[in-house]
């Protein structure tokens, strides 16, 4: 389709603005702009069609089946996006005088409260804007500890298994750390011989996923807590899978100092494209003076965001949270983990699970021996899934796992649509047997065909230039 | 209680037993039998909608809203045209994540592609990156984007927003490196001073334009200084600003940042709001966060794709610089939908109406006998006052519904935009006139 | 898989030719064929100082990045920087496309000759 910038017609726009009823004020000339920004000039209705057209490019949790594994694509309830949509939220200035703003505190601090009940922690912070920020502002909680001892210097590494999402190893370097990676034990969980081989003076802290990135709780979580506090580090929950847990068992309770959680997979709040999220991060009261504050609103410490972060985001998830409430977080957690598993089995017989057991919230396919077999691929897989109209799976992650494919069903999917997906991968092992030029060359009724990626990275084209007249 | 969940209790049963499982704790058998909850959450029990829609609303009810809102300091309340507020709803643009397949997400990537486009038409940059977090991270991104083995060292202004440089500071705290303020002088940056701290060591100065004071800085001076001591220049701009004054890339700025949100973006209570980020092609490769390229597909029709991948944490993983892996991308196409909805024209209407209505709550207010403006500078559409009697003034206007200016440090910080009319103004010089004189 | 015999060969695939005093250095082609199609090359600037073992650039593909690491310790003394514009010159022929020229040698790691390297890469591949 055209982009905006191709339907734009010089002089058509508008009437949003009165005329200016006080004296305009002549720019000093040497601030004065030399040539206008060529942004687009449209009708309301040129604008109107240009984003209905785009929005029917686009597929979302309201279009169909989004398994899209460590993202928790559950279903975004519409009374959460009402709640935030109130004036009382958004017309509400951040430097409000604080009897002006009671409502948005109260927000915070029942979000807050409800979510360390959740956690297992005893504070909780809303400023990280995302998941990447809050392991951000959590790592930065576990420096401030370790300096505040004067042991900063000494403690200078952190170890992440190689199991964990790429975010957890920038994360360390952003903080100054050291990464060690240590390997997975063969079930995907960590390698306890490894982890002590690794712990020491040295250690400042772990970074872990539990359930971890395929899909399996580690039994051993006490033990590797307690290691690594033994060692005289912390222990940092990425909870990216909290959805698995949440109400079952708090990872306060598994010994961790602090978490981060993704409101925008396990509390629904929308993903909008790519964000906004929010990354609250909860800790246990030995960081609590090292929460981050905003300078404006008259808070002393770090800040990783202006103001009180992704506010809006935070009255979506509180009013999730309040719907399900005590009864519904865990009956959410335990519909999430039946729905992989019974996914799994159905699907299991086709293409074969990496592991063999039951898994929590997400499982992972390996994929190797059937290309072996089919020469398909994982990609093949996921593109061919496009064509059903099912958003494919996380592919290439874990990167323990080859060609893995990871499925993530939530619990807002019915019996139905879980049957119908195991049938479309059955469906594809088939068509793998018989035809696999075809799944090559898939999709072949989307959007677009396969993009050229090569050539997009090698000659950027990162902006719209008008073609010369 | 409120729940999601499709499926039946008998349905559940039979998927348990199909699974092979009794109940649910066996799915939970990895899980230590002295943590699994065996009593309910300390938290209320769920709700119906409507009881849901009532406690939430309840909520809103506590905070007093404005009628007329006269204070900026980070948080722009703008006119918001109808249909920026309705479009960013639409449940697919809502509800997708990161468009990873590009196949069935051509609309996000387009709709990125066209942001990033009208970024760098109004900064005057080469690339932009698909958004980052806000303002101040977007500032904090840019420096640590400077920092290299021989050059460690930040510089940032103190008249930028203090959330700003302690944003700024804590990202340095992070990677162990150094930030410094650059002192300002008559409510500037100091450009002597400036001059005297750019030290070989030195990555990056960071300035505001206009700065935290609402004051114009002299923006290329600094930037040819920054240049001659071989360091880079980051300005953090006002994007309505930007559709009538010099670009960033006209003050010589390597890096251009800012806070977005005055582009179609409500206050909210601070957020979400919109970093965005953009710099000239020679640093393209250094630029965190997403960025969407075009190419063709396997047909040679033109698509969008996530792209110059190879830069981000999920690929370099340590050896990342940031760990940034996702936009604010409903918030771009807000700002995109915005900016195409206002169009170059409206833009500039808005920016200069904006100025105008500061300028004459800048006159109404000096006019009163006691206060004065505490500077001298060209200003944009914020400015600061000395007054007597400051809190008593904003109480009395808080009382007639107008939330006035900020009071910071030796004054008040005032903004007005193209939203409020003359009355309104009118009626708050009235308001302040009477307490200042009584 | 081509392996020149005039050429040495590091274990994280560069290959050495020594040029007189001035070793030239860029990828294997099995160290190509595995990255796929290289989109870009950070490359060091000439005059600094590189070490042995230590990495003095990377390799970008879309979906991988894979540091160069330097074979020897010297001086910078020359750096192939078409290859910017055109990295895909590393894809079509690794063995003309060399990074860096390295002067002043003052170490180097253990390297292989060419029937060593093309064993190893099989143990790899």
């Amino acid at each position: 389709m055209k982009l905006i910038f191709e339907k734009s017609a010089p002089g058509r726009a508008l009437s949003l603005l009165p005329p200016c009823d006080v004296e305009l004020v002549a720019l000093p000339e040497e601030l004065v702009r030399e040539t206008a920004p060529a942004l687009p000039e449209m009708s309301e209705t040129d604008i109107s069609r240009h984003y209905t057209e785009l929005n029917k490019n686009v597929h979302g949790v309201n279009c169909g089946f989004y398994p899209l594994g460590s993202c928790t694509m559950k279903y975004n309830p519409r009374i959460d996006e009402e709640m935030a949509a109130l004036p009382g939220f958004t017309q509400v200035h951040p430097l409000a005088p604080a009897y002006a703003t009671e409502g948005c505190r109260e927000v915070l601090e029942t979000a807050s409260k409800y979510l360390c009940e959740i956690f297992g922690m005893d504070a909780c912070t809303f400023q990280p804007a995302a998941g990447a920020h809050g392991e951000f502002t959590g790592i930065l909680l576990i420096k401030q500890y370790h300096d505040a001892r004067g042991e900063g210097a000494k403690r200078t590494k952190i170890i992440v298994p190689d199991s964990a999402h790429g975010t957890n190893p920038a994360t360390a370097n952003m903080c100054g750390y050291q990464v060690v990676n240590i390997p997975s034990a063969p079930n995907g969980c960590v390698d306890l011989e490894a982890l002590k081989a690794v712990l020491g003076e040295d250690t400042a802290g772990l970074m872990l996923t539990n359930p971890n990135t395929v899909g399996i709780f580690d039994e051993n979580i006490l033990e590797i807590t307690r290691l690594v506090h033994e060692a005289g580090g912390l222990c940092y929950y990425d909870g990216a899978n909290l959805n698995a847990v949440m109400g079952v068992v708090r990872p306060g309770d598994m010994g961790f100092d602090c978490i981060h959680s993704n409101l925008h997979k396990t509390f629904a709040t929308p993903h909008g494209g790519g964000g906004p999220g929010a990354g609250a991060v909860g800790c246990k009261a030995h960081l609590m003076p090292y929460l981050p504050k905003s300078a404006m609103m008259g808070g002393e410490g770090i800040q990783v965001r202006s103001f009180a972060g992704n506010f809006l985001v935070v009255v979506k998830a509180l009013t999730y949270i309040m719907t399900l409430g005590q009864e519904g977080i865990p009956e959410a957690a335990k519909n999430a983990v039946l729905n992989a598993n019974y996914l799994m089995r159905k699907i299991q017989g086709t293409f074969e699970p990496a592991f063999d057991r039951t898994c929590m919230h997400e499982f992972v396919l390996d994929l190797s021996g059937f290309k072996k077999e089919t020469g398909v691929s994982a990609l093949d897989v996921a593109k061919s899934l496009i064509d059903y109209g099912m958003h494919p799976p996380t592919m290439y992650f874990p990167l323990i796992v080859h060609e893995a494919l990871m499925l993530e069903p939530t619990e807002t999917e019915s019996r139905e649509t879980l049957d119908w997906a195991a049938d479309v991968f059955r469906q594809l092992y088939e068509l793998a047997h018989k035809d696999p030029e075809f799944m090559h060359n898939a999709p072949h009724n989307a959007q677009i065909g396969r993009p050229d990626e090569v050539r997009a990275a090698r000659t950027p084209i990162l902006r719209y230039q008008k073609a010369e007249a | 209680m409120g729940s999601y969940i499709p499926s039946t209790p008998a349905e559940r049963q039979e998927m348990l037993k199909a699974v092979g499982l009794s109940d649910y704790r066996e799915l939970y058998r990895d899980v230590p039998e002295q943590m699994y909850l065996d009593q309910p959450l300390n938290i209320p029990a769920g709700m119906s909608e409507l009881e849901v829609s009532r406690a939430v609303s309840a909520m809103a009810a506590r905070n007093k809203v404005f009628g007329t809102i006269l204070r900026g300091a980070g948080a722009y309340d703008h006119y918001i045209p109808s249909i920026v507020k309705y479009i960013p709803a639409k449940e697919e643009f809502l509800t997708a994540y990161t468009p990873y397949q590009a196949e069935m997400s051509q609309g996000v990537l387009q709709s990125i592609f066209e942001y990033q486009t009208m970024i760098c038409e109004l900064t005057g940059m080469d690339v932009s990156n698909a958004s980052v977090y806000d303002g101040a991270t977007a500032a904090a991104e840019a420096a640590a984007m400077c920092r290299d083995r021989k050059r460690k060292v930040t510089l940032i202004s103190a008249a930028a927003h203090p959330d700003t440089i302690n944003t700024v500071r804590t990202y340095c705290y992070g990677t162990g490196d150094e930030l410094r303020i650059v002192p300002a002088k008559d409510g500037k940056t100091d450009l002597e001073a400036l001059k005297e701290m750019l030290t070989p060591d030195v990555a990056s100065f960071y300035v505001q334009q206009p700065n935290f004071n609402g004051i114009f800085e002299d923006a290329a001076a600094l930037g040819e200084a920054v240049h001659a001591a071989g360091a880079m220049y980051i300005m953090g701009c006002n994007p309505i600003a930007l559709a009538i004054t010099k670009t960033p890339r006209d003050c010589g700025a390597d890096i251009a940042v800012g806070e977005a949100q005055p582009l179609g973006m409500p206050v909210s209570y601070g957020g979400p709001y919109l970093g965005y980020m953009a710099t000239i092609t020679k640093h393209m490769r250094k630029l965190p966060g997403r960025i969407v390229g075009e190419t063709v597909d396997s047909k040679g029709e033109r698509a969008f794709v996530l792209s110059l991948q190879a830069r981000e944490q999920h690929i370099r993983r340590e050896k990342a610089s940031s760990n940034i892996c996702s936009n604010q991308a409903l918030c771009a196409l807000t700002a995109g939908l915005y900016m195409a909805t206002m169009g170059p024209n409206g833009m500039a209407e808005a920016a200069r109406q904006s100025m105008a209505k500061a300028h004459y709550l800048a006159a109404g207010l000096t006019a009163i006998p006691g206060i004065s403006m505490k500077y001298v500078g060209e200003y944009f559409d914020e400015f600061v006052v000395e007054m007597p009697k400051a809190d008593e003034a904003l109480k009395a206007l808080e009382d007639a519904g107008i939330l006035g200016g900020l009071p910071v440090e030796g004054g008040v910080l005032w903004c007005a935009t193209e939203k409020a009319a003359k009355s309104e103004l009118d009626r708050a010089i009235a308001i302040v006139k009477e307490v200042c004189a009584g | 898989m081509n392996y020149p015999a005039e050429l040495k060969y590091s274990k994280s695939h560069e290959w050495v030719k020594m040029d007189g005093d001035v070793a030239v250095i860029g990828i294997s082609d099995f160290a190509q064929d595995a990255l796929g199609d290289v989109v870009f090359i950070n490359l060091p600037a000439e005059g600094d100082e590189v070490t042995a073992g230590e990495s003095f650039g990377d390799v970008e593909s879309v979906k991988a990045v894979s540091d160069l690491i330097c074979p020897v310790s010297g001086v910078i003394c020359a750096v192939n920087e078409e290859l910017l514009d055109a990295p895909e010159k590393l894809n079509q022929g690794a063995y003309d496309a060399w990074i860096i020229k390295v002067e002043n040698i003052t170490d180097q790691e253990e390297l292989l000759d060419a029937a060593a390297y093309e064993a190893f890469c099989a143990e790899e591949g």
